[in-house]
Formats: C-alpha cells, structure tokens, sequence
C-alpha cells in the first residue's frame, strides 16, 4: 500500500485526496486530452466542500497540482470572492503550494465563470468548475440519450434551439455557457462563462481541462485546439460589446462588472478580472472614475 | 456586501468565528457531549450513518454537534471524511436471517414462526407531548423487556412464501463483484446493486415521497410489508491472507422486504414480487421508502408500464442524493454577477430594439 | 533475490511522472522530460515502470508484450508496487506495456473504446531508444501547432499505416506513449500523421 504523505498541519494527504483517487483522476485526464471535448465518465469523490462549490475543478486540481505549481484562483474573475479565498486556502493548507493572484506567475489557475482577460501562455493549465458539463442536457434531460447523440454527433436539436431564439428575440438569447465545438467534433459546455470568453478558447496556448464534481465529469480542450461557437451565417457568434470601458483602469476590450453605486440607478462599470485591472492601474492606465 | 472588491478572507475568518459561537450557544447552559447525542437522538444518529454511508456511531454523533444539529450538514461531514478512508475490501453479505433481534413485525400473517416483536416503537404511542420529559431528573420504571424471539426459530417471511414457490426467488448470489457508485461513476441504466446503493445512501425525505407516490397512482406496485426486522447482524470478512472468513463484529440494521403484485404468464405461474429496503441501526421509515421505490424501478425489467416518476431510475437515482441536491442548490448563492451581466446586457439591448421598433411603427 | 524498490517518494514521484504524460498526450510530438530513477528488472524500462507505477492499479488491468511477459520478475515487480491485474487478453487492459516495439500486436488486437464510450481503449506504452524532435515523422491536430515532427526508433512495424488506420476510427482508438531514457511523447488518436 502507498504510504500516506502527510501534510503535518492537516493529517490528510498531499492535495487532500488519497493516491488510488488522484490516479483514477489522472486516468481520465488522459483520456480526455486524447479526446478533445468528450466527457469522460469518472469516479468523483465527496469532498469537503459543497457539489456545485467547485469539487469537480478542486478534484481535477488536487490531482494534477505538484509542489513546484504557483496556483491562481478565481471566481467571477476576481481573486478576492469568497469562494475563490476558500478554495485557495485550502490548497494552500492541504498541499502548501504557492498561491498567486497574477495570471502570469500561474502554473495552474482555477476558475469558476471567467477566463483571465491576459493571455494565457503554454505551459499553464487552466481549470475550469463546471456545475453542468451536458450541453444538450436542457434539450434532453435523459443520459442514455445525450450519449448516443454524442456517440452519432447529432447536434441537429442544438441548433434548432438556437435557431429558435433567432426567430423568437431576433437573438441567439444564450449569453453564458454559451456551446462550442471542439476540433471539429464534440459539441462542449464550455461552463457558465459569459460567451465574451468564448473566443479565449479557440487556438489557446493553455491546456484547459474541466471538473464537473456532482455530475462527474471530466474534459479537456489541449493546447492550440479549434474551438469553434456555434452559429449561423446569417447570424455569425458575437460576443458583447460594453459600450464604455472600465471606469478603474481605462481597459476597453474586456469584461465589465456592473456596481450600483447608490440607489437612484447610480453605477459604474468596471473590470471582472481584478488582477488584470490592478496590473493596469500599477502601469499608469486610469479611468474616468479613479 | 459580502463580496467587497477585497476583505473576502478577513470576512471569511469573522463568519467561521460566528459560527463556532452560535454553535455553542449560551456559555451558561452545559455544552452537549458527544455520547449524549449518540445515546439520546439515536434516531438521528442512525440516520447521519445511513446517508452518510458509513457506520461509526460517534463520528456521526460528533458530526450532528458540529453541524448544530443540521442533518444534511451531519451526512456531509461524514461523508467527506469517509472519503479520505482506505478500502480494505468487501464484508461477506450479511446474514439477517440470522439477525438478533430487537423488532420483527409482519403484516403478511397475523403469527408466524418467532412471533411478531414490537420492540421500542412509536407505533401505538399517542402522539401527546410529554412535560415530563422537560423536568430534567425524572426517569421511567424499568421496561418490562418482551422475551427475545431466537433468531434461528424467526426465518424471514419471503424465505417462508419463496418454500413454496409463491414469491419469486431471491437473485441467486453468484460471487459477481458488487457495484459502488463511489468507486465507479453511476451508468445507466443502473443494476440493482447500484440502485440499491443509491437508495440507502439517498435522502429520506425524497425517497419518502417517492414511495408515497407510487401509492398513490404514480407507479403502483400493491405492496405488503412481508417483514420489518431491526436488530444486530455479523459482519464477517475474508482477508486475502487467511482464505477464511472471520468475524469483525456486530452492526445493528434495519431491513424491510415488501412483497408486491404478482406476475405470470402463459409459460410461468403467478408469483409475488419483492422490494428491499436496507438501512443502518433503527431506521424503519427509510427501509420501508426504500423497499418501494425499489420495486417501482424494476418496473423495466418485470415488463410493467413505466412513465412515473419512480419508475425512472435517471430521475430517481439523479436526485435522491441529499448532498448532490442540497450543493447544487445552494450554490446559487454563489456569487453569479458575470452570468447576469451578460443577461442584462442582452435584455438592455433587446428592450432597446423594441423601442425602436415601436416607435417607427408609431411615426 | 530482493524486490527492486518503487518509487522513493510515492506521493511526488507520482505526481512528476503523470505531468509529464499529460504534457506529452496534450502537446503531441513534442518531448517531455521523464525523471525516472527506478532500477526494475529488465527488460522493464526505468520509464516504463514509472508510468505504470504512476497510473496502474487494481482498477487499471495492465498487458505485458512477449518479452515483459517472459520475465517472472517484470511480473512480480508490477504486482507488488501496483496491485495492478496483470492480463493476458490486450483488449482487457487500460495500460499495456511494450518492450518490443517492431513486434507490437496491431493496435485493433487493444481495446479502441465504444462510439458511446470512446475513452474505455487502451493506452499503449513503447519503451522506445530514440526519441528527438524536429525531425522525422510529421503530425497535424489538436495540441499541435501548425505541425510537429517526431523520431522516434524502434516504431512498429508498418507504423504509418496502422496509425492512420488508428486515427481514422476517432472519435474511437488507442493512445500512444513512447518512452525514451529519460524522456516521453504522446500520440493521441488525434494526432494526424502527414505523408512523407
């Protein structure tokens, strides 16, 4: 039996799970770079955080995670929401690696909703939380059936769904988990990141790889992959425009967060990516409301 | 706000310091022991085991008092921490034929080889609440105990219809490796081991409805309860090193075994069929939901009509599990600002084409 | 004669020996260092041990070609540092093992996965002498950019048509890993080889 390497602050092992458990994960890792964007069926484990908190990714995390890695958390891009802090502490006290904030010093950055606003560069891995990693789940409900529509790549339905917006709001009305087709030909739950992110995807130096924890799931988009949002040639993928840029640091070519400021519709718009956002301000960029 | 644009750690800390301080309560009342919750909410305690899949009654106890009482908080505590625990193997199946038991009622026959023991029931209380329990002291005269049935002289009802052939026979154990969903990410469809995994380990309240439901139209599989019985059971395990099986010691289970509608045709005889229900320590409720959502998900293989909700084992063994559930739902209080920005924005501008249009249909 | 030892520390030595599998199957073509200072009987690899070591276990049956097969120590060694099922039918295993490259089975004689079920196929493991980048065979598909050149020696025999016939069952297949001293690569069914 492999002995247990304790991390002495916490009595559990290095990155929490046992060593039979990180390397029925790493099997499925394999697999599902060998298979871009099929969902490989594995054995998630019940972690000491809540299904739906991130266990897939913390999963995926715990079982790639060396002590050399740098990681990166963040949730709604930012480093600082509460669960980001929490999911970071806890690597940091069950695996004692080095944390960061900045995408660039990243050897592994986990991500709940957003992908960095900085490019990302090879050698990195980025992890994404995925509550739902079924993009056709909410046109099928039943497993068997998504399967063999995978199995047949009948993706017929998913574009009528969409279509189907187009003809109801004269829009695709998907903004978020907006799905992708991967090197030609699984369709992919990218999670529920805003589509603006979408196109981060597509030909990325970075390995992203996907936890689904509740619903056990793994997948993988490698490196330089086509990663491609559906669409129609009537009505080509767009992603958002915010039409004033970030009121922090100038940025104009990245995703807004929306505060309300007081109540009589006071608000400001301002960078997602908060390290991004810092970074800027420490080079000198101000916006109009700093 | 709880998400400040930094201070998540600082507030993170504070609400973990509140906790622990609402979890204790008034310092001036006697903090709660552990072996008070295992010997007092046994009830309880049986449950955190059950759905917490694993069998310590102190580790489940001290779980409930971590979680201030919150069940499903309990079987979470548990379960993450029965993760972490190294597997040896599997026990040996368990022999309840051969249970020393506390309780044993059917409903199938009024006498039968045994008897029936009511053992410690609320069955026939008066649901009355008892001020006296209130005043701390007082204590009930000795129970006068019901004379222990012996085991060997209480064979289990569906062994008594299965001699004559009236109930269909229990699968034939043919040493196959038993599925865990814990091991092995659920497929479907499922086997019954696997079902039958989900179902113990899966929320009581859900399961409840379920079998409610199929009495009440959706799925119905006219069940008896043939036997409830409650008591202890061997559990015996063959180390790879010995070849033989010794004993590891004693669990005390709840097991239900329904016996429902019968089925037969041109070419076979008509027999009953069964439900099984299996829980850890004295968790009748759970054992009997169980039993019939069990049965309502052989609906396939019995040839039956399907459609309800418990004959659907993706539905049914999707959502029993309380943990699954109760994550996934409260994760919607996770921050989802990047979501609904995008939402907005797309409303914004939708409402905007609108106006437009309006307005040019009006000029 | 005394067990040759494991891995000296289980947890990182693990840990060091997947990235690096999962570098090689996620950059296809591209060689990744494989730090692996094992002694296991010959004619197991010190590199082959490593990855089984890393990645096989009672969940993880593992096939041993004829000259791995032939060794009762190879065998001896796998059982007790991974409590892997060693068998003898390759489409049973998650993991074969391959000393012989030229004399490899045909890669249908593994398991390539259902339509349903297309991880369920076996990763090949070729204990390989050359390994070098930037020459040799070329590769398109995903992980790659643009395109990649690999030499590898020894490869299976009739290797270009067998990968070809390999990559066109995808999403279906088996994958590769060529394990040189000190170094490993991956071949993803994926990976499209170019004709010379």
């Amino acid at each position: 039996m492999t002995p247990r390497v304790r991390v002495p602050e916490t009595g559990y092992n290095f990155a929490y799970l046992d060593e039979a458990t990180k390397r029925m994960i790493r099997r499925a890792l394999l697999k599902a770079v060998a298979i871009p964007g099929y969902q490989v069926p594995f054995a998630a484990r019940e972690m000491p955080m809540p299904y739906g908190w991130g266990t897939g990714g913390v999963q995926v995390t715990a079982a790639i995670l060396g002590r050399n890695d740098v990681l990166k958390v963040i949730d709604q891009g930012s480093d600082d929401t509460t669960n980001a802090v929490s999911i970071r502490a806890f690597f940091a006290r069950t695996a004692g690696v080095a944390v960061t904030t900045r995408t660039r010093d990243a050897t592994v950055i986990q991500t709940r909703h957003r992908i960095p606003e900085a490019p990302l560069a090879e050698g990195q891995v980025l992890v994404y939380q995925v509550p739902i990693p079924e993009p056709l789940r909410f046109l099928e409900p039943r497993e068997t059936e998504t399967r063999q529509l995978h199995a047949l790549a009948e993706y017929g339905p998913m574009h009528v769904k969409l279509y189907e917006d187009i003809a109801r709001h004269g829009h695709i009305a998907t903004t978020y988990a907006y799905p992708v087709e991967v090197a030609g030909r699984y369709v992919m739950d990218p999670s529920p990141t805003p589509k603006f992110d979408n196109p981060k995807m597509d030909d990325c130096p970075a390995l992203q790889l996907f936890g689904a924890g509740r619903e056990k799931r793994i997948y993988a988009v490698p490196p330089y992959t086509r990663v491609r949002s559906l669409d129609f040639e009537d009505h080509p993928f767009r992603v958002q425009h915010f039409d004033r840029p970030c009121a922090l640091c100038g940025a104009g070519d990245v995703y807004l967060d929306e505060v309300l400021t007081d109540d009589a519709g006071g608000r400001m718009f301002v960078c997602s990516d908060t390290d991004h956002c810092e970074a800027r301000r420490e080079a000198g960029h101000r916006g109009e409301g700093a | 706000m709880y998400v400040a644009v930094k201070g998540g750690e600082a507030a993170i800390a504070s609400a973990h310091r509140l906790l622990a301080e609402a979890r204790r309560g008034d310092p001036a009342v006697p903090e709660i022991g552990v072996d008070q919750i295992a010997g007092q909410l046994a009830l309880l305690v049986d449950r955190v085991m059950t759905e917490g899949s694993l069998h310590d009654r102190d580790l489940a106890a001290l779980a409930l008092k971590q979680a201030r009482g919150d069940l499903i908080e309990a079987v979470f505590l548990v379960r993450a921490y029965r993760t972490t625990l190294p597997r040896f193997g599997a026990s040996e199946p368990l022999d309840t034929g051969a249970m020393r038991l506390a309780r044993r009622v059917s409903a199938t026959y009024k006498d039968l080889p045994g008897g029936q023991v009511l053992g410690p029931t609320f069955d026939y209380t008066h649901r009355l609440i008892d001020f006296a329990l209130a005043a701390e002291g007082a204590s009930e005269p000795a129970a006068q105990a019901e004379p222990a049935p012996d085991a060997a002289r209480a064979p289990r009802v569906t062994d008594l219809l299965g001699q004559d052939g009236l109930i269909e026979a229990s699968p034939p154990d043919e040493g196959a490796p038993v599925g865990d969903l814990t091991r092995e990410p659920l497929d479907f469809p499922a086997e019954r081991d696997l079902r039958l995994q989900a179902l113990a380990r899966g929320d009581e309240g859900f399961v409840l409805a379920l079998a409610y439901s199929t009495q009440r139209g959706y799925g119905r599989t006219h069940p008896f309860v043939g036997e409830i019985r409650v008591g202890e059971v061997e559990v015996e395990f063959v180390p790879e090193e010995l070849g033989f099986a010794v004993p590891l010691g004693r669990l005390a289970v709840t097991e239900c075994q329904t016996v429902n509608q019968f089925h037969g045709s041109a070419a076979e005889a008509p027999r009953f069929t069964r439900g099984y229900g299996l829980a850890f320590g004295h968790s009748e409720r759970k054992a009997m939901a169980m039993a019939l959502v069990d049965r309502a998900l052989r609906a396939d293989e019995l040839g039956e009509a399907g459609g309800a909700p418990a004959q659907d084992q993706e539905f049914v063994l999707a959502h029993c599990d309380a943990l699954q559930a109760t994550g996934f739902v409260e994760h919607l209080k996770l921050p989802h600002y990047v979501d609904f920005q995008a939402e907005l924005e797309l409303v914004r501008r939708m409402r905007a084409e609108h106006a437009e249009a309006t307005q040019e249909a009006a000029e | 004669m005394a067990l040759a030892r494991g891995f000296a520390d289980p947890v990182h030595d693990a840990q060091g020996a997947f990235r690096a599998m999962l570098d090689a199957l996620a950059r296809p073509g591209l060689v990744q260092a494989l730090p692996a200072a094992l002694a296991p009987p010959a004619p197991l690899t010190s590199e082959l041990a490593a990855i089984a070591l890393a990645l096989a276990d009672a969940d993880a049956p593992v096939w041993l070609d004829g000259p791995l097969a032939e060794a009762p120590e190879v065998e001896e060694f796998l059982r007790f540092h991974t409590g892997a099922r060693l068998v003898a039918d390759p489409a049973e295993a998650a993991f074969a093992l391959v000393a012989d490259p030229e004399a490899c089975p045909d890669f249908s004689a593994f398991a390539q996965g259902s339509p349903a079920y297309p991880d369920r196929s076996t990763t090949l493991v070729l204990a390989v002498r050359h390994l070098a980048a930037g020459e040799g065979l070329a590769f398109e598909g995903p992980g790659i950019r643009g395109r990649v050149r690999l030499g590898v020696a020894p490869l299976p025999a009739g290797f270009a048509a067998r990968w070809s016939a390999n990559h066109a069952l995808f999403p279906r297949g088996i994958d590769l890993l060529l394990a040189a001293p000190g170094r490993v690569a991956g071949l993803p069914r994926t990976a499209r080889l170019l004709e010379a």
